[in-house]
Parts: structure tokens; sequence; C-alpha cells
């Protein structure tokens, strides 16, 4: 029997090549208008692409303008499409991807119930305050922490309040902003 | 122009005169009633009644596509829209401008599952390039301005507009708005002069260069395609063609390779296969033009100008993106060249041309001439022969025919060819070819169709006929879904599940139980006389060109290959190759 004949490259394998798979975070400037939300929605579900964190809030009243920011993952190309087909959309204003301008600051905000009695409670509390969480609501059975920081302080603490009566997380998603005077 | 107060249903009215618009396709229905009323008590814009709406959309997009103008339909509240969306769907993937009214439940109704209701704004959010829901009379005189603006700048496609009824009864003031710039849609017109610099010196340095264009430079206008001409003539570089951008560069000139792509010429995808330097003019590197991505002209440097960023480096990564309207862009760099003196390698391009010619050799649109049996390419030649020197527009349906009509109909200008290209949506045919004899009252309009196709919309035959139109049907009778029939022999064992057309109705006949004028003819000595007769009949002809039925359309890139592993005629149906065989697993799972 002969060897068997290498398998030929795959006709889907994109010009493109096979690049790695990165997270940005894209801060989107819409007007504030019904239907637009669904619109970026429906672009990333339609087209196949991921949001791993989103949210929105209206950030200039009068103008009727808001900021949604998301975090997506995927290789740069398609990062780079991504941020053109959000560009398509007619009521959006400026796209702009913060990963690539660089040293964005990204915070999220959690709101965490724990339940317990006993040491287990005086843990939790101990390391709240040592992630600088606030307390919020207290009863003589559980707490509420709120906690603000990077996406991955929050799962750290959330990993920790698990054992020690974990009950419910709330978290808003990712905001972002550049460093510096300079606006987006 | 002052202030007027006027109800909703008549600004639409006013809007559409306000902006040159002369004709609206459309279907009554509830929700629309107050727009028909106003329609009905003017004689500026002209209503034309289809027999259903998906016939308004295509009839709007023939009408669009032929003149370059905004094309519009109107059409009622729920299933007068959702039979909108697939000619609405069919306008975005190919940029055609349409503006479409729908009708909707009066305001304090959405929501509640009324009577005819639907979410259109919601279903057509995918499927258009912009859409509103009037929520307030104070809005409606912008947005109807917005949406002509939104359809025909950038890179075309079609808005909807969605109106409750109350709003179309509601009093406001209409004032016509000069609309010059979009808040926030604002394309970029003028490519970067750095790479338009850049372009025109790596064409100076290319030794094997093509242009490979697309429906982009139909789209922006004729003097994208006169300028295009004229670089082509400039610097003596071959040139092919999508399907949609067929017509630009004239078929007769010299430098033209002959459409490219899945079913396009042996010579043109060689060109692009081997060339150096590719330069992509108003197409958008879709599948049906790469072939397989991996193997598509693995040797060449492409600059791609494109009006839209988002096609850019979406399927192919290229060296040189420029972003801007091909005739902004052309028209640059054509300047720039001229500034610098700049000259082509002459030598290396007569080598080009030597192996061109020799690829041009294999002639890959031959096929075996029939005495006793119509073959599909010979019906197009001799219907391309026999009208070429009328003012004539070609629109077709999706299949084999439409290939044929592609490959053996040859276009001397642009918006002469109208055909469902992205897609690829059967029954588009018929009412483009009505929507497109509206905009050209005197010229020969022609639908090339298939069996099959033309009876998505055949109802469309009364618009034609209530109008006085003079819509030519050409079928090409091959009693299969002859393209489906194609793709089960080379997938799927020639089992011909479900693409044989039993039970076809008698097209003469039919044509008569319309009013019309129905030809049949089967033999190909008779073929030039029953055409003539066709041509010089006025009114409505329906055309029964009975071909060879199992003819197959070559030369074929079979999914999954690449450019330079064409499937040519004289292997395929002649050559006894086992075509079944040529296609490999993963080939299978492609469209
Ligand atoms: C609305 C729609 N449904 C299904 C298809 C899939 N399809 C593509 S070609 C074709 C057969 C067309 O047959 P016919 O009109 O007779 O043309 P032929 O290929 O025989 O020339 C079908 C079913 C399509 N393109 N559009
Ligand atoms: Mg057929």
């Amino acid at each position: 029997m002969n060897a068997p004949a290498p398998l030929p490259p795959s006709p889907y394998s994109s010009a493109l090549g096979k690049s790695n798979v990165e997270s940005h975070t894209l801060a989107v400037i819409v007007d504030n208008e019904p239907g637009v939300l669904a619109r970026v929605v429906g672009l990333f579900s339609g087209r196949g692409y991921n949001i791993e964190s989103l949210t929105v809030a209206e950030v200039a009243h009068g103008e009727h303008l808001s900021r949604i920011t998301i975090v997506t993952s995927g290789p740069p190309e398609a990062i780079e499409q991504i941020g053109h087909q959000l560009e398509r959309i007619v009521p959006i204003h400026k796209v702009t991807d913060l990963t690539l301008t660089g040293r964005a600051i990204e915070r999220e905000l959690a709101m965490i119930k724990v339940r317990g009695k006993g040491d287990e409670r005086s843990e939790a509390l101990r390391l709240a305050e040592a992630f600088h969480a606030k307390l919020i609501d207290a009863t003589t059975e559980s707490f509420v922490f709120e906690l603000t920081g990077k996406p991955n302080k929050i799962d750290d603490f959330v990993e920790l309040m698990r054992p020690l009566g974990l009950v419910e997380i709330a978290r808003t998603g990712v905001a972002a902003i550049t460093r510096g005077p300079m606006a987006m | 122009m002052s202030k007027r107060q006027m109800t909703g249903a008549e600004m639409v009215v006013e809007a559409l005169k306000d902006q040159g618009v002369d004709v609206v396709f459309g279907y009554p229905g509830g929700a629309v009633l107050p727009i028909y009323d106003a329609i009905f008590q003017q004689n500026h814009v002209r209503h034309v009644l289809v027999r259903q709406e998906g016939g308004a959309a295509h009839a709007a997009e023939g009408y669009a596509r032929s003149t370059g103008k905004v094309g519009v339909l109107l059409v009622t509240s729920g299933p007068g829209a959702t039979n909108a969306v697939t000619g609405l769907t069919d306008a975005l993937l190919d940029s055609i401008p349409l503006v479409c009214f729908t009708g909707q439940v009066p305001t304090h109704l959405i929501g509640s599952d009324a009577f005819q209701e639907c979410d259109t704004v919601g279903i057509t959010r995918h499927c258009t390039k912009h859409n509103y829901l009037v929520r307030s009379i104070e809005d409606l005189p912008r947005i109807l301005h917005e949406a002509f603006y939104v359809a025909s700048h950038g890179r075309p496609g079609p808005v909807v507009i969605d109106l409750p009824k109350d709003i179309q009864f509601a009093t406001g003031w209409y004032e016509k708005p000069e609309i010059t710039a979009h808040k926030t849609y604002k394309p970029r017109l003028k490519g970067d002069a750095a790479s338009i610099l850049q372009a025109v010196e790596m064409m100076a340095k290319a030794k094997r260069p093509v242009f490979y264009t697309g429906g982009g430079i139909i789209n922006s206008g004729p003097l994208a395609s006169k300028l295009i001409r004229d670089f082509v003539a400039l610097t003596d570089f071959p040139i092919t063609s999508t399907l949609m951008g067929l017509g630009a560069y004239p078929a007769s000139g010299k430098n033209w390779l002959g459409m490219l792509g899945m079913h396009g010429t042996y010579e043109a995808n060689h060109t692009m296969h081997d060339c150096d330097l590719m330069i992509c003019v108003g197409a958008r590197f879709d599948d049906r033009i790469t072939g397989r991505l991996d193997a598509f002209s693995p040797h060449s440097k492409k600059i791609h100008i494109d009006i839209d960023p988002s096609s850019i480096n979406k399927n192919v990564r290229v060296d040189l993106p420029i972003v801007g309207d091909c005739a902004h862009v052309l028209q640059d760099m054509m300047e720039v060249w001229k500034e610098r003196s700049l000259k082509t390698d002459k030598a290396a391009l007569t080598e080009w041309w030597k192996q061109i010619e020799i690829w041009r050799g294999r002639k890959s649109l031959a096929y075996r001439p029939s005495k006793t049996n119509i073959k599909p390419q010979y019906a197009i030649q001799r219907l391309y022969e026999l009208t070429r020197d009328k003012d004539c527009y070609i629109t077709t349906e999706v299949g084999q025919h439409q290939m044929w009509a592609a490959q053996y109909y040859h276009f001397e200008e642009p918006n002469r060819w109208m055909t469902s290209g992205g897609l690829g949506t059967m029954g588009y045919g018929l009412p483009a070819a009505i929507g497109t004899q509206m905009a050209h009252p005197d010229a020969l309009v022609i639908d090339i169709a298939g069996d099959a196709s033309i009876l998505m919309n055949i109802q469309e035959m009364s618009t034609a006929k209530q109008y006085r139109s003079n819509v030519k049907i050409f079928i090409l009778n091959n009693q299969y879904m002859g393209m489906v029939r194609q793709w089960q022999e080379l997938l799927h064992g020639g089992r011909y599940a479900e693409s044989y057309t039993e039970s076809l109705p008698d097209f003469v006949k039919l044509a008569e139980a319309y009013g019309a004028k129905g030809i049949r003819c089967s033999d190909p000595n008779d073929l030039d006389r029953a055409i003539k007769e066709m041509i010089e009949t006025p009114g409505v002809v329906v055309f029964d060109c009975i071909i060879e039925a199992e003819e197959n359309c070559f030369p074929m890139i079979p999914s999954g290959k690449a450019h330079n592993d064409m499937i040519l005629a004289e292997l395929g149906d002649d050559g006894g190759l086992e075509i079944g065989s040529i296609i490999d697993e993963k080939g299978k799972m492609l469209v």
C-alpha cells in the first residue's frame, strides 16, 4: 500500500491566512434612535461575529448620541471587517478600535450577592475589602458587593466568592475610554 | 420654495415629484390607500400596477439599473411588505438604488398584532441599506428626501420607508429640503492621492497586468465606463469583467477577454490567475469570481478601487486599497499618469498578449453545432446578431440561460444588461424587463428566460399587457431547471431529483391567454425567421425556444477549484469526460 496522499489544502481556507484570535474593544458613537442597537447586534449575528460584551447608554442628551462599547474577538482581518461593516450602518457616526489606538482604560461594574454565616461570612467581607469592593447591601445572612474594575479583576473576585456562598451576579459589561487629553 | 401644509400622503407624492420620479411600481392595500388617493389626484407621477409586490421590486430594479436613477415601489403593510423582501435583498446584493414605501398599521396599533401588521423595519433591517419607521409627521419631509439620498449615494442600495396609516392622514408642513450631505453617512468619493500615485506607478511597472472590473463601474455612471475605456486604450492592458459589470467596456473592444469567474472564458480566468498586477475596479472578489481562494491569482499584486471600505480585504487581501468612487479615482489616475508621462512596459506587454492569444486560441466558448436541434448558445448568438443594431436592453432570469446570455450576447454599452447577480433570483427577468421598458418606451427589451424561472413571476404578463409594453420573453426551454440538473450531474451521480420541469404550460397558449403573441421554434433552420418575427411583432411576445435539453453550460470552474482548473465543453459534454468525478468531497460542500 502507498502512504496516504497528503490532504489537499481546504478549498475554504481563505487567502487571508490563519491568524490568531484577538480580543478588541470597539467604541461606537451612534444616533440614539429606535432600532440602532438592533442594527448593531443584527450585524454581529448576521455575519457571524462574536460579541463578548456590549454596553450602551446615551452620552450626549442634547444631540441624542449614544456610545456603544463592544468587546469582540476574532482574527485581526475579521475585526477590521467588523469596523468597516459597522461604518456602513447609516446612523453610526464613528467607530474606533480602542485596542488599536492603544492603552485604553476599560472598566466594568459588577454587583455580587453572597449568602452565608459564620467564618465564610467574615472571609467574604475580608476579601471584599482587599478588592476594594463596596458593601452596598447587608442582611444577617447576605451581602451585596459592588466592584468596579477590569473584567478579569471581577472574574477573580467572583471565583473567590464562589465557595463562600455566591448566589447571584449582575455585570454591566465593559465601558472604555482612551487615556490622555484627546477625544477618540 | 416656501412651506406648504399638506397630508403625509400628499407629502409622499410631493417628494416623488421633487426627486424627479416619474414612475412608481406598486400594489394597493388598506394601509396605503391614502397614498393611492394622493397619486390618483395628480398627473406627475405615474403608477404602474404590478400583479405581485415582488414584481414591483424587480421592476423598480430594472428601471433603476437601466437609467442610473432611483427605482421606487409602493406596497401595503404585512403581506405587501413581505412579498417585496426578495426584491429588496436582490437590490442590496447588487447595489441597486431603490426607495420602497410600505404601508403600516396606525401608530397606536403597532405591536398589537393588528390586521396585516408585520415588523417591517425589523424584517427589512437585514436586507436594506437603511430603513425608517416614520413616527411623526414632522419627521416625514426629512425622511423622504434622506431616503433618496442614502439610496443613491455611496454604494447604492434599497431603502424602506414604513409609513403608518395615521401619519399618511396627518397634516404637516412640507418643504423640499436641500440635502447635500448627510449627518452621519458620508461616503468618500475622492481616492487618496498618495495611493493613486502608487497605483499608476505599479501599472507602469507591470509586466502581466489585467483590469478586473465590476458592477461598481456601472453604478458610478457613464463617466466611469468612458474612463475605463480610455484607460484601457492608453495602456493596452487586457480587461475582464464580472457578470454585473458587462457593458462597461465594449465586448467588441480588442482588449476584451470576456467575462471571468465560474462560467467565464478560459482567457479571462487564466489571465487573472497568471497576472502580476490586478487592478480591480468596482468589483468585490465574490466567490463566483475567485473560485478556490487559496489558489486565486497567487503571484499578483492587487489594487482594489471601491467606494465601500468593507469590500476591501473582505475575501481577498489586497496590496493597495483605494476607497473612492470609480469615476473619481480613474479620472485622478489618468491625470497622474499623463502628468508624469508614465509609460507601460511595452516589451513585457507584447509577451503577455502573446500568452493571452494562446489562451484565446482555446476558443472556450466553442460548442458543437447541431443541424437538428437548437443549441442554446446558437440561439443567443442569433438573437444577438439579429438585435445588435437595435436599441436593445437585455434582462435575464437565473440559470444556464443567464450564463449563456452573459457569454454569447455581447454588450457594447453600460446599463443595457439587467440580471440578478448576487442573489440569483429566479423571477427577476420579466418584471425587470417591464421596469426597463417603462424607462425606455421605444427600446427593444428582451427577457432571456428559462422555462422554470419564467413561471416564478409569470403573472407580470398582465402588467406588461396593461401598459402596452413591448417586452419580448425569449425562453430557452430545456424542460429542466437546467442549472440544477447540471449540478446534479456534477455532484449527485446524475440523479435528477425534481429538476425536470414536469407539466410545463404551453407557452404559446399561455401568451395568448394574456393577450400576447406566442411563437414556438424548435428548428435551427427556422430560428432566424422566428426571431425576426418576434422583433417585428408589436406588443408582448413570448418566444418558446425549444433547445437541446441536456446541454451543459461551459466553460466552468467547478466549485472549490482554481482559475486554471477549468472544464471546457470539449472535455465536458463532448469529450466523454466523466464530469461526475471532477469535484472533490470538499468542493461538494460549496454552492
Ligand atoms: C427563487 C429561486 N429559487 C431557486 C433557485 C435555484 N436555482 C438556480 S437555477 C435554477 C433552475 C432554473 O431553471 P430555468 O429557469 O429553466 O433555467 P435553466 O437553468 O434551465 O436555463 C434553480 C432552481 C434560484 N436561483 N432562485
Ligand atoms: Mg430550463
